[in-house]
């Protein structure tokens, strides 16, 4: 096989490393500062964060994610990722650099590995998820009963019904043709007609958290880098 | 007081600051986090308009003349309430202390109410000082940051059993509003750190006391809104949700407010500048001219003169006993602002009455 990675290879990978909070790529959130890797096989990536107290856990599994990716992109043999201008930057870096785990990375001020919350949080993202494949279904007039009779196979396919697959069967949810639209994010369990209409405004509350969050760490994020926001 | 278009607006601000954090103020060896503070709270401030930002300089050490003229002259604030921070393992003398708030407060009569703090960590010296600032200052209000650090702890929860013992002080002392904020730390740190359902805890164990969450739990909106639906006493604190997203964000702004007010209500809801972070000037003309930009926005609650009133004044003028002048107050159809016993959680057609 070839040798000719380069550094767009690596943000290809790092473009499958996801802030678990906001539930998108951290390349276009403007997290990655840089990428590159040597003629020899080594990969630098810095990470940057949109502020110096960003939540530690999350940025720990940001940093430990972004390591894992480009560990396995071919042609890399040495991987160093640094998160840059954070408090805890220190702990972070070198706790992923031995591959030590959170609670030996925060001796004493952790109890346990990060699975939990980062489950918590694709939870969130089913339930922001399910309301961005919804929305268009109720403003073409799908009513609450034809909503939980709904399969996921009958939704119009879309980018959309894509990640929300992708994001339930994460979670070892039911995710293939014949599974229900609508699941409890935390049983699996389908939806009856009499609770869709308050699950679809907890999908459409969670959803808006998301985006006004995402929508924050953006700005404070141009403010603190100067960098251009896109969104 | 603010005008416009022949209505009048009592406005308090009820979460603002009065700190110091220039390099002379920071703790040696605690340098880069006293710097780090106070350069994230000037990020935020990017989020305004730019003709208000000011120069890092300013903010990190602004002036008794400028929020004099910011808050009152400019800014149309009727009454503003203080809300500590000590910060004290960053800051010498504390970032934003009771002491400091209350000092400047006894210079302009009637203009502050001065809110105290406490840390379930201080033990009982934290008790005896809690008393000594009510006895003194007349607090009537704590504002609790559970994300301090202390002494190589990281925070604590609102559930801590010696957090409980504080919370039956306020009740002894006359205290009736706990503003919380959350921080990106607690102990222990793999747990999310913004979670509220300790707000929700301590909301069902101490019913006499209100719970104003500040910044709307952000970045856990959602799980507020969950928890406010479902406790009569627990208020939503628009710090940060004006300030930071009606300028920036006008569309997520637009929504946030409509969930807010569809979960919570507009009796719940009071507003909070977060001076020095943001001034009030911008943020109060802004939210009386703001309506929802679209239809898309039709199954939200409908945003009334009544509704901002009460948002922008009423609201915690009646948690706080301040005297509103009669030509501020509502009509008596308008409802009464900060009803626990019309609170969403109650109604029957309310969210809160389909949970299971």
């Amino acid at each position: 096989m070839t040798s000719l990675v380069g550094s767009r290879t690596l943000l290809d990978a790092l473009g499958e490393v996801r802030d678990p909070e906001l539930d998108e790529p951290i390349t276009t959130l403007g997290f990655v500062a840089s990428v590159s890797l040597s003629s020899d096989g080594n990969a630098a990536v810095h990470l940057r964060l949109p502020t110096y107290f960003c939540a530690p856990n999350f940025a720990y599994l940001m940093v430990a994610d972004a390591y894992d990716v480009v560990s396995t992109v071919e042609g890399v043999r040495r991987t160093e990722v640094v998160l840059d201008d954070h408090f805890a930057a220190d702990a972070i870096n070198e706790g992923v650099a031995a591959r030590a785990g959170f609670v030996a990375s925060f001796q004493g001020e952790a109890v346990d590995e990060l699975d939990p919350l980062r489950r918590d949080f694709l939870r969130k993202a089913v339930l922001a998820g399910t309301d961005l494949v919804c929305r268009p279904l109720v403003d073409a007039g799908a009513s609450p009963a034809a909503l939980a009779a709904m399969t996921l196979g009958e939704v119009p396919d879309s980018p959309a019904v894509d990640r929300l697959r992708r994001r339930r069967a994460e979670l070892g949810l039911p995710a293939g043709d014949r599974a229900p639209l609508l699941v409890d994010p935390a049983s699996g369990a389908a939806v009856g007609d009499a609770a869709v209409p308050l699950h679809l405004r907890r999908a459409r509350l969670t959803r808006t958290s998301l985006d006004a969050n995402t929508g924050i760490c953006r700005g404070m994020l141009r403010h603190r880098y100067g960098v251009e926001d896109d969104s | 007081m603010y005008e416009k278009d022949g209505e009048k607006y009592f406005v308090v601000d009820s979460h603002m600051h009065y700190w110091q954090a220039g390099p002379e103020t920071w703790v040696p060896g605690a340098e880069k986090y006293a710097k780090g503070w106070i350069e994230c709270f000037h990020a935020y401030q990017g989020l305004a308009p730019a003709e208000t930002h000011w120069p890092i300089e300013k903010f990190m050490s602004y002036t008794e003349d400028d929020l004099m003229k910011d808050v009152f002259e400019d800014g149309y604030v009727d009454v503003a309430v203080f809300q500590p921070t000590y910060l004290t393992e960053w800051y010498k003398d504390g970032f934003n202390t009771t002491e400091r708030n209350a000092a400047l407060g006894e210079k302009h009569p009637g203009r502050f109410i001065a809110n105290t703090r406490w840390d379930p960590r201080e033990g009982e010296d934290g008790l005896k000082k809690l008393a000594e600032n009510v006895e003194r200052y007349g607090s009537k209000g704590v504002k609790l940051y559970t994300a301090e650090w202390r002494e190589g702890s990281r925070g604590w929860k609102l559930t801590d059993p010696g957090a409980y013992k504080y919370l039956d002080a306020c009740r002894e002392l006359g205290i009736v509003n706990i503003h919380v904020h959350k921080g990106p730390t607690i102990w222990p740190l793999d747990k999310d750190a913004f979670d509220v359902s300790d707000v929700d805890h301590a909301a069902t164990d101490f019913p006499e006391l209100n719970f104003i969450v500040e910044h709307v739990g952000l970045p856990r909106i959602e799980d507020f809104c969950f928890m406010a639906t479902q406790e009569p006493n627990v208020y939503a604190g628009l710090s940060v949700v004006i300030g930071g997203l009606m300028h920036a964000r006008p569309k997520f702004f637009a929504k946030v407010m409509g969930e807010l007010l569809f979960w919570v209500g507009e009796d719940k809801m009071t507003f909070g500048s977060d001076y020095g972070i943001w001034e009030p000037k911008w943020q109060i003309e802004g939210f009386v001219d703001w309506d929802y930009p679209s239809d898309e926005f039709s199954d939200y609650p409908r945003v009334t003169t009544a509704t901002k009133k009460k948002i922008l004044g009423l609201n915690a003028a009646k948690l706080y006993g301040i005297d509103v002048p009669s030509e501020c107050q509502l009509p008596a159809e308008a409802g009464t602002p900060a009803a626990r016993d019309d609170s969403v959680g109650v109604s029957s057609e309310s969210p809160a009455a389909t949970l299971a």
